[in-house]
């Protein structure tokens, strides 16, 4: 299938990229690597009028520690890179995992971390792993930069808070403190190299004594986008982990899940998967977190 | 939407022709520059047949505008032999080992393969499989294709001592 033509617009700042979005707006659309706008637009999908590459911006493939320490991502870091980065490997372990199972060795040599989470898709392999690790996005407009936290990013199916007049500067990862521990748990129909039917992230701190202090989970897949479940969180929270708890915060992440039938799988299966994948999660970040504390 | 001027460093031969930005770069590399080794399966990053090496790394040709190939080294199947009519250790071993049935899966497995070799000379079974999960064969049923990858990094590693 044809691309239909566009004019492509080379910015070599993400200024002059935000000043072609300003003026473009919705006819315009940002490339990063392409491999989901590319394939809109052959499908017909999407008709931007302009097309804004990201490709000759210098030095914005960075991963790298800001001034709060906390870890930076560029918009045109690419997942090849991100899976094997070594801050990424020790401290976000669900993100180097579900970065390394997105897509192919060739689509993951070309597309970047933004670019799968700027699509707003309920199943896009990264999504979940970013909301428990509590990531935020750093949005430019005309009037200058907002941080937007990733659970208020995504309003619905394919649909997000960013205008057609702003792109996305950076994501920042907040560090996680000491006995921490996260994880990505996905099940797909085919191989790995499939899009998830249903996956499930967690994030666990414990304190000194063992209390679990921060707990987070989110479900992809089965709602209409990657979401949170606060209502398993909370019981987790205060508490010392055991089997019986994780096995409660994964009957409510079953309940929390509102998932559809559709040809990846059906929606009962998919609840049922929600609280398997919950417990393994909650067990591999425990796993995580306490081998860290020796 | 007129066409733009595109200079293009393939195989280590510069090119310079004007393409319209909506021109992939397998087409350009098999309509306009007859580079015909690499081929083209589904358009939509699937299958493989198209991949090249943009900076010593895979990538999907089909979805690959050429005007953002600009400025990067650009591998192809013609280009990875040592010489005009002399093959590469790993084109040479999918011969020997009968990796190549119909041969339209070659190019893309065989651009796969060097991406794996020259980043991990040694690399195991499950990892040589875990490297083409990139890229369909219809015909080989895989077996001969992982052999010949296994034969090659053998010859290389131990030619490099
Ligand atoms: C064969 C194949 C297999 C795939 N498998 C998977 C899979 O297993 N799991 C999965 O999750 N995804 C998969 N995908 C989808 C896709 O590859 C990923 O979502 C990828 O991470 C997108 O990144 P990109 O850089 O290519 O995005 P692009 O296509 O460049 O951009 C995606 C969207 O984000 C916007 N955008 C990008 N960067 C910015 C920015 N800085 N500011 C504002 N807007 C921006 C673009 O306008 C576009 O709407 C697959 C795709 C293909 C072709
Ligand atoms: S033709 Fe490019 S991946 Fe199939
Ligand atoms: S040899 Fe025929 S597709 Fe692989």
């Amino acid at each position: 299938m044809a691309i239909p033509n566009f004019n492509y617009l080379a910015p070599t700042t993400l200024k002059e990229a935000l000043t072609m979005r300003v003026s473009h707006g919705a006819k315009s659309s940002i490339m990063a690597g392409g491999t989901d706008l590319l394939i809109k637009m052959a499908h017909r999908n999407h008709h931007p009028e302009y097309v804004i590459g990201l490709n000759c911006v210098a030095d914005i493939n960075y991963i790298r520690y800001n001034a709060a320490g906390n870890l930076a991502i560029g918009p045109m870091a690419k997942l090849s890179t991100i899976m094997d980065h070594p801050d990424i490997v020790s401290h976000f372990p669900a993100l180097s995992h579900s970065s390394g199972v997105t897509a192919t060795v060739q689509i993951r040599n070309m597309s970047t971390l933004i670019g799968n989470i700027v699509n707003a898709s309920p199943s896009a392999d990264n999504a979940t792993p970013l909301l428990v690790l509590d990531a935020s996005l750093v949005i430019m407009h005309e009037g200058g930069e907002r941080e937007v936290p990733l659970h208020e990013f995504f309003l619905g199916f394919g649909n997000s808070v960013m205008k057609p007049t702003e792109l996305i500067k950076e994501m920042i990862l907040p560090m996680p403190g000491k006995n921490s521990g996260s994880s990505y748990q996905k099940i797909s129909t085919r191989s790995k190299v499939d899009i998830a039917g249903v996956c499930v992230s967690a994030f666990l701190t414990l304190n000194d004594a063992g209390v679990i202090t921060t707990a987070r989970i989110a479900l992809g897949s089965v709602a209409p986008k990657p979401i949170r479940v606060p209502q398993a969180e909370q019981v987790l929270e205060g508490q010392k982990p055991s089997i019986e708890l994780f096995r409660k915060a994964a009957a409510l992440s079953r309940e929390e899940a509102k998932p559809i039938s559709d040809m990846r799988a059906s929606a009962d299966y998919r609840k049922a998967m929600v609280e398997v994948l919950t417990i393994r999660a909650l067990e591999a970040s425990l796993l995580i977190a306490t081998n860290k504390t020796h | 939407m007129t066409k733009v001027n595109v200079k293009l460093k393939i195989n280590g031969d510069p090119y310079e022709l004007a393409v319209r930005p909506n021109r992939t770069l397998v087409e350009v590399l098999r309509d306009d520059l007859h580079l015909t080794g690499t081929k083209i399966g589904c358009k939509t990053g699937d299958c493989g047949a198209c991949t090249i090496l943009l900076d010593g790394k895979s990538v999907c040709s089909c979805m690959t505008l050429a005007i953002e190939a600009q400025g990067k080294e650009i591998t192809t199947i013609e280009g990875v032999g040592l010489s005009y009519d002399k093959l590469h250790p790993i084109q040479e071993a999918f011969v020997n080992e009968g990796a190549v049935q119909c041969g339209y899966c070659t190019p893309g497995m065989i651009m796969s393969a060097k991406n794996l070799l020259d980043k991990n000379p040694k690399p195991t079974e499950l990892e040589i499989r875990k490297a083409l999960s990139g890229n369909l064969c219809r015909c080989t049923g895989y077996a001969r294709i992982v052999k010949a990858i296994e034969v090659a990094s053998e010859k290389m590693y131990n030619t490099q001592k």
